[in-house]
């Protein structure tokens, strides 16, 4: 085996380069398998003994190494020649340079026999060294390991060739000789001459081609050893299903109810000391927290409380009724006043004004039949057009008073001179108002339809069954309740106003069901022949909402007022009821359903049976009534049954006050007092609590003028406005003054018939006057008097309310006096009889006084006794 | 028999202290209400109808042993003694200690 060992120059110029040795280790695969320098030995135990190297004991895995002498090997080779074990490598030996050889013991057979000689000098330093080196570099290292462990970089070495270029060129096909060149030219006479090419195809004949397939040779046979592959990585797929339980649903339902203790328990709680203990430890802190908030209020911020009244320094001072705009009709309410005033509760800007003839009832019989000729109207003005009404009702008579129904706005109700009610149904011409309201592009419109559409009434009552006297006042009933046949009020299911109150100076009450009458038990037959009868056609264009009733209109309820202490009836002008729809218009409605039908068929109506209603509680059936002789009637309209007739006989009013000289022009509740009543009579005017049975609350003082009407604010709870006969209006501020109108303004030159309020937006409020001329005046309410401060509310009912204490212990007082009264004219009675014995009293008051002194005696000493202060023998020496 | 009666006095009495000092508490102005409850929150002794009593005390014992448990975790040496909670209408005030919870609601304002 030659040396692999070679010693390379690096290419270039080098000659100014000091280079150390670079050694070369070239490992070129030999036959045996091994490295050259590597020589697998196998010794025998005599040999390991020897040479001091056995197996796991003095070589081991660790330490494999073992330097040998070269003379010992060929000392032992010449001893015992051919047996040797170092016989194969006897030559090797020989030219070994050095004097020591490294015999390492290859525990693991790398390669194939238990021990290796290394052959050659820097084989064995390098074996030996790296491990020296590895040892070394080890200790240096735990030296240095506290100090610092520093990231080595791999240092760059020049390339060492370990033979792979023989490899590289060995597998490079390159040329060994020169190429081969043949030129291959056919015949001289071919050149030349016509060539004629055909297609043959291959296989045709035998002939065309010549095959060599593969086969398998048995004699032959190549092992492979190395073989290209190339191997790629994918993800192992798998196809899996599952599926869920399908479970049946079932209804479940849970319960749960709070844990409670039962009774013993709580009550061995209750004996237990732990909670006495803890509930005395605990009183104080509680105590003083509660009497800390009962003293005062710690999170009332008093500075932002402060400043809310103050708002009348924003420069808003205008206190009087500023006049924004007045309607006169001039067509056709030349003699006319108006009698009533509403306000449209939808649309805005748009107020309905019932004129009447203006003249008193020896005039009117004289005039009558010029007054057949003179229909009387409705009118409803709009803001956008002060000279033309908008529409026309059209009347059977004077109407009196009216009212739009408040579940339909397109439904009207009127009260008629001769004792008719009468109902309208402007649906068709509601569009006609909102539209005109929308601004003034209609303006060319109007002028072609110059006539303000008259509307008909839908229907009338009844003459034989209504009122005999004028009405004086007419009422829906609000949609949440109905009254049954007795006047119990009764749950309304259709949620719609379906019954109307009116009241005439023919001492009765009258309740109107708006529904066809409930029929009683007719034969199939006749129900069929009902039903298939077609509707007629009322004249004049005029809705069938109301057919049914026409004419036949009869009510169900008639509520007599009969005499307290006397016969007689009282004679109703006005009334009142506690659920009204008048007096707070936009207070206690429920929302309306916005996909009700217009006009909803009260035709479809039915009044439901007696068993199906269920009686609702919290509806006050009585009702307040001001007569013409100017009292305040207090009355229940349900019915009882007279036990002895079977008739249905109202009850007997529960109060009646005689408050006014002359007949009472209004009653009224407080939009924001359900229980407060205005009551106007022509000279004064009262303001009552319900409940309150010794007096009114407020009696104002007599005017000079006539007060003709009076009508709260709906915006403040404290204001309300009364009219006067010479055209004034006064306003009346609760918190102000109470015996005086805080303030008094002069609108017209007569008297005024009508006032409402409406609230257009919160900045605008308008007061709607109406006077006898027939002129109706729409003034804006200032600020002062729309804006209510927060607390308004509760000290207008704490007034009201020391104004009840006031009348009480008035009436307390009263009585007393009379008591006294009576004690003190019994007591001169006593006088008189006992003047007859004087002496004898004398002797009998010096017993007495005796008498008081030794009990006061006693007394002392016992108290003395009890404080501990006098002693046994003082008490005894004193005596 | 003579011990037992006596000791049936003390029982009696230890409860008539207990009801004489609740009625004590609930006769200062403005108190609406008073709610004994146990550590699980289960009331014992209350003077309003059982739906709001039992609303009440499930309620603030919850609310308790979160404010209990947050002042504990502040400092572990601490511990809740007094809650007051003040709202629009009322202020409800609860003290608590190992095993019982006391609930007195007042309305401050009048």
């Amino acid at each position: 085996m030659k040396s692999n060992w070679r010693i390379l120059q690096p290419p270039g110029n080098h000659s100014n380069c000091i280079f150390s040795n670079i050694y070369l280790i070239t490992v070129t695969p030999s036959p045996t398998g091994h490295p050259d320098y590597i020589f697998p030995l196998v010794l025998t135990s005599a040999t390991q003994e020897l040479f001091g190297c056995q197996a796991d004991e003095d070589v081991t895995g660790e330490n494999p190494y073992k330097l040998l002498k070269k003379e010992d090997i060929i000392k032992d080779m010449k001893t015992r020649a051919s047996v040797s074990d170092f016989s194969p490598v006897k030559q090797l030996v020989l030219d070994y340079p050095e004097d020591e050889l490294l015999l390492v013991f290859d525990r693991d057979f790398t390669y194939g026999q238990s021990f290796y000689l290394v052959l050659t000098v820097e084989a064995k330093e390098n074996i030996l060294k790296p491990s020296v080196e590895g040892d070394e570099e080890q200790m240096e290292h735990e030296e240095k390991e506290e100090e610092m462990i520093v990231p080595k970089t791999p240092e760059s070495h020049p390339w060492i060739s370990l033979g792979s270029e023989q490899e590289i060129k060995e597998e490079s096909v390159t040329e060994s000789r020169p190429r081969l060149r043949y030129k291959i030219s056919p015949l001289q006479r071919r050149c030349g001459a016509p060539v004629c090419f055909s297609d043959r195809s291959a296989q045709d004949g035998k002939e065309g081609f010549v095959e060599c397939p593969s086969y398998q040779d048995k004699s032959f046979s190549i092992r492979e050893m190395e073989k290209h592959t190339a191997i790629q990585a994918s993800s192992d797929t798998k196809n899996s299903s599952t599926q869920t339980l399908w479970k049946h649903p079932k209804n479940i339902w849970t319960q749960y109810e709070p844990r409670e203790f039962s009774l013993e328990e709580k009550e061995h709680h209750l004996r237990s000391k732990n909670l006495k203990n803890f509930i005395t430890s605990v009183l104080i802190r509680f105590e003083i927290s509660l009497q800390q908030n009962y003293i005062t209020d710690v999170f009332c911020d008093d500075w932002t409380a402060l400043c809310e009244d103050e708002g009348a320094l924003t420069g808003k001072t205008e206190t009087q009724l500023k006049e924004y705009q007045s309607f006169m009709d001039l067509h056709f309410s030349k003699e006319k006043t108006i009698s009533h005033v509403h306000w449209h509760p939808t649309i805005s800007g748009v107020i309905a004004v019932a004129m009447t003839e203006r003249l008193s009832l020896e005039e009117r019989i004289d005039n009558s039949t010029k007054l057949l000729l003179n229909p009387s109207y409705i009118l409803f003005w709009n803001f956008t057009d002060p000279i033309n009404p908008q529409l026309q009702l059209e009347c059977p008579d004077d109407v009196l008073c009216f009212q739009f129904c408040p579940s339909d706005p397109n439904i009207i109700a009127g009260g008629c001179m001769n004792g008719q009610i009468v109902l309208w149904d402007i649906s068709a011409h509601v569009e006609r108002l909102q539209d005109t309201r929308s601004g003034g592009k209609n303006i060319s419109n109007k002028l072609d339809k110059n006539e303000t559409p008259v509307v008909r009434y839908c229907a009338v009552s009844g003459i034989e069954n209504g009122h005999k006297a004028p009405i004086t006042d007419i009422q829906w009933l609000p949609e949440t309740f109905e009254l049954s046949k007795l006047g119990i009020p009764v749950e309304n299911a259709s949620r719609v106003s379906v019954q109307l109150v009116t009241c005439a100076p023919d001492c009765c009450v009258l309740f109107w069901d708006l529904r066809p009458p409930r029929v009683v038990s007719h034969s199939l037959t006749e129900v069929k022949q009902k039903s298939e009868e077609k509707p007629l056609e009322n004249p004049h264009g005029v809705p069938n909402t109301f057919k049914h009733l026409n004419l036949t209109w009869k009510p169900f309820i008639r509520v007599s007022l009969p005499k307290l202490g006397s016969s007689g009836e009282y004679s109703p002008l006005k009334f009142s009821l506690r659920d009204n729809t008048v007096d707070c218009p936009s207070g206690d409605k429920p929302l309306q359903n916005a996909e009700r039908e217009e006009g909803c068929g009260f035709a479809q109506l039915r009044v439901p049976s007696a068993k199906q209603q269920k009686p609702m509680e919290n509806i006050s059936t009585k009702l307040y009534v001001g007569t013409e002789d100017g009292e305040l009637v207090y009355t229940d309209w349900k019915m009882e049954k007279d036990n002895d007739s079977g008739r249905l006989l109202s009850t007997k009013p529960i109060h009646r006050f005689l408050v006014h000289d002359t007949l009472v022009n209004t009653v009224t509740r407080s939009p924001f007092f359900k229980d407060i009543i205005l009551t106007v009579g022509s000279f004064s005017f009262a303001i009552w609590k319900e409940g309150v049975t010794n007096g009114p609350i407020l009696m104002s003082a007599f005017s000079r003028t006539m007060r003709t009407v009076g009508h709260w604010s709906l915006s403040r709870p404290a204001v309300f406005f009364i009219g006067k006969e010479d055209g004034s209006i006064e306003i009346w501020d609760l918190l102000q003054n109470t015996h005086e109108p805080s303030q008094s303004q002069n609108i017209s030159s007569a008297a005024i018939t009508c006032i409402r309020t409406s609230c257009i937006s919160s900045k605008q409020h308008l007061l709607a006057v109406s006077d006898r001329l027939g002129t109706l005046h729409i003034l804006q309410i200032p600020w002062t008097l729309r804006r209510s401060s927060n607390s308004e509310r509760q000290i207008v009912r704490k007034y009201f309310e020391k104004e009840e204490e006031r009348l009480e212990y008035f009436e307390k007082r009263q009585i007393k006096h009379e008591k006294k009264k009576k004690e003190m004219e019994a007591e001169e009675q006593r006088k008189k009889t006992e003047l007859v014995m004087p002496l004898k009293q004398e002797e009998e008051l010096e017993a007495e006084a005796l008498k008081e002194y030794e009990q006061f005696l006693a007394l002392e000493k016992d108290i003395l006794k009890n404080m501990g202060l006098l002693n046994e023998t003082e008490d005894s020496s004193d005596m | 028999m003579f011990c037992s009666s006596l000791l049936f006095c003390s029982c009696y009495s230890v409860q008539a202290e207990v009801e004489d000092t609740l009625k004590r508490i609930q006769g200062i102005n403005g108190v609406i209400g008073t709610i004994v409850v146990n550590a699980e929150g289960i009331p014992i002794k209350t003077t309003l109808d059982n739906s709001t009593t039992v609303q009440y005390a499930g309620l603030l014992h919850q609310l308790t042993m979160k404010a209990r448990s947050t002042v504990r975790d502040i400092d572990p040496q601490n511990d809740l003694t007094f809650l007051r909670i003040r709202s629009k209408k009322h202020e409800i005030m609860v003290s608590t200690d190992k095993e019982y919870l006391l609930i007195v609601i007042q309305n401050p304002t009048e």
